[in-house]
């Protein structure tokens, strides 16, 4: 077995508990919220994209290099975007008020 | 600067993006904090797509600058939709992420920079046949939620064989390639068997199953961009990976439990086929109904309202109207609540964001398990849009599909209001006990239009 495979494993399974104690935390009233965020945390493989089509090695790894840069860039932006208009609908009663 | 040191700062600059990320999200664990954390998220992507534009192996710029500005094109219309529209638009997004997943695992396997191992095959099979599956998949959900594909469930006899054949079939190609990896001829027959799985998989599950399929779906795009890490060797990748991953699977956990129900139940179950048959058999029963001006006076005379939303206020973007109707109540001196089902809607959190657009304060919005021990002193439960999550016969009646099955117990109220289009059983064909109980009220009509007529008698329409 790789080397990277068994330090990549302990990446991900270390972040996978930190994830678990994490969304544990979360208030159910922003589960929605939550979704979109980690959707735009994971459109993260847009830099793998980039790699690739940067790249350039042949026509083919070209043209699915560009085409996962544009669908993971549009989640990263549209996830950001209605996460925060989301989030900025939740107002308390006492910030209403003031 | 060497192009080692380049590549040194360029880690440290992934490594800043992953603390972001994981700040993002424990920012989220406070409402009033929670934008910081879009903030840092931000800050963290920026961060790793500056940080890979720099990397010497990035040679072409003219493409990924034009789909960079397709991506921004796209995404800033989709992160601009309207709150009503939310889930498919997750739905949506991820079906890109998980395409966005496969397709750099396909084009990892046919750039063949090194020669494949068995090992990395066995990683790129696996990692492109949980994103094609989720992509198709989560494609089907999107167009449910839509309406472009009906949402009841489809389903034949020996639907689940099939299925599972398929997926068998995908795994088994997989087993082939890496025990021949030269055989390239496997290879886009096992991300098409894939595809097809994810149609398969979804195509049968009704609307009501949505917050736990889209949880799932959620669940496995993070899980491929993990397994791309591993793939690629990229720990960020792998990081933000497992944090979606595990979000999804915390999220899906949460919604089968308040559903009590299993994964297999809510993937292979079919919800609401058997039991639409049985549901015809019942005998006539008693029902009371109300005019919008009886409920007004009910609701005048009351001093605790709890006000149940379900699915149907967001069919009938009766929102507004109950923003309408809670300055009224509130202004009068009555203390107005709202009552929140984990499974109200048809993703996670769906009604909180629904309600909040409508400018409803959220320490007004309460969970079922906090807000179920106060129906008893409750004047006035009123239900708009919600059937399955008030169900008492989930608390009592063996026989029922949903028996077990956790629910909001405004049954226990002094009056129960229900604001419903007809006596039609709901989506998943199950009767309702609650609509002939003594204490409750049928308001028979459209959710909005019939909220507007409450808040017109309440002297508070505009």
């Amino acid at each position: 077995m790789p080397a990277d495979f068994i330090s990549n494993l302990y990446v991900f399974i270390l972040a996978g508990f930190v994830g678990f104690e994490l969304i544990k935390r979360v208030s159910p009233l922003l589960h929605t919220p939550l979704m979109s965020l980690t959707n735009a945390l994971d459109a993260i493989v847009v830099v793998a994209a980039i790699i690739i089509a940067g790249r350039h090695e042949t026509r083919l790894t070209l043209i699915l290099g560009a085409i996962a840069v544009a669908a993971s860039f549009s989640n990263m932006v549209g996830g950001f975007l209605i996460t925060d208009r989301m989030l900025r609908m939740f107002k308390s009663g006492r910030s209403k008020q003031s | 600067m060497t192009s080692a040191d380049l590549q040194q700062y360029l880690d440290f600059a992934y490594i800043a993006a992953v603390v972001l990320f994981i700040l993002s999200l424990k920012f989220l664990s406070s409402p009033a904090r929670a934008r910081w954390g879009v903030l840092a998220g931000e800050i963290g992507a920026a961060l790793a797509v500056t940080a890979t534009l720099l990397n010497p192996e990035v040679t072409e710029y003219k493409w990924i600058l034009i789909t960079l500005i397709v991506g921004a094109g796209v995404g800033i219309p989709l992160g601009l939709v309207h709150m009503t529209a939310v889930p498919q638009r997750t739905a949506l997004s991820h079906a890109f992420g998980a395409m966005s997943a496969a397709i750099i695992g396909i084009a990892e396997y046919y750039a063949g920079t090194a020669p494949v191992t068995r090992f990395e095959m066995g990683e790129i099979s696996l990692e492109v046949i949980i994103g094609s599956l989720t992509f198709t998949g989560s494609l089907i959900a999107a167009g449910k939620l839509q309406e472009f594909l009906p949402q009841r469930p489809i389903v034949y006899r020996g639907q689940n064989i099939v299925s599972l054949s398929v997926l068998a079939g995908a795994l088994g190609l997989a087993v082939a390639l890496v025990v021949h990896p030269t055989n390239a001829m496997l290879f886009p027959i096992m991300v098409f068997v894939a595809l097809i799985f994810g149609v398969l998989l979804v195509t049968p599950i009704g609307g009501a199953d949505m917050p736990t399929v889209i949880s799932l779906l959620n669940s496995y795009a993070g899980f491929s961009a993990a397994l791309l890490g591993f793939v690629l060797n990229s720990k960020v990748l792998v990081v933000a990976g497992a944090l979606d991953g595990s979000s999804g699977f915390v999220l899906s956990v949460i919604m089968c439990k308040a559903m009590n129900r299993s994964f297999a139940n809510v993937m292979f179950g079919a919800f609401g086929q058997v039991q639409a048959s049985a549901a015809g058999a019942k005998e006539e029963r008693v029902v009371r109904s109300a005019s919008a001006e009886e409920a007004a006076s009910i609701l005048e005379a009351a001093s605790s309202v709890v006000i149940v939303p379900g699915y149907g206020m967001a069919v009938a973007q009766a929102q507004h109207k109950v923003r309408e109707l809670y300055d009224a109540l509130t202004k009068k001196g009555i203390d107005v609540r709202f009552a929140i089902h984990p499974v109200a809607g048809r993703m996670p959190g769906h009604m909180n964001v629904l309600l909040a657009e409508a400018d409803i304060p959220y320490d007004r919005l309460v969970e079922m398990d906090d807000i179920n021990g106060d129906f008893p002193q409750t004047d006035v439960a009123l239900i708009i849009g919600a059937n399955d999550v008030t169900n008492p016969a989930a608390r009592t009646d063996q026989s029922s599909p949903i028996f077990g099955m956790p629910i909001l117990d405004v049954d226990k109220a002094h009056t129960v209001m229900v604001i419903k289009r007809s006596m039609n059983p709901g989506f998943a064909g199950i009767d309702n006990p609650l609509y002939y109980l003594n204490n409750t009220l049928m308001l028979f009509g459209d959710a909005k239009q019939f909220v507007g007529a409450i808040v017109r008698e309440l002297g508070g329409g505009h």
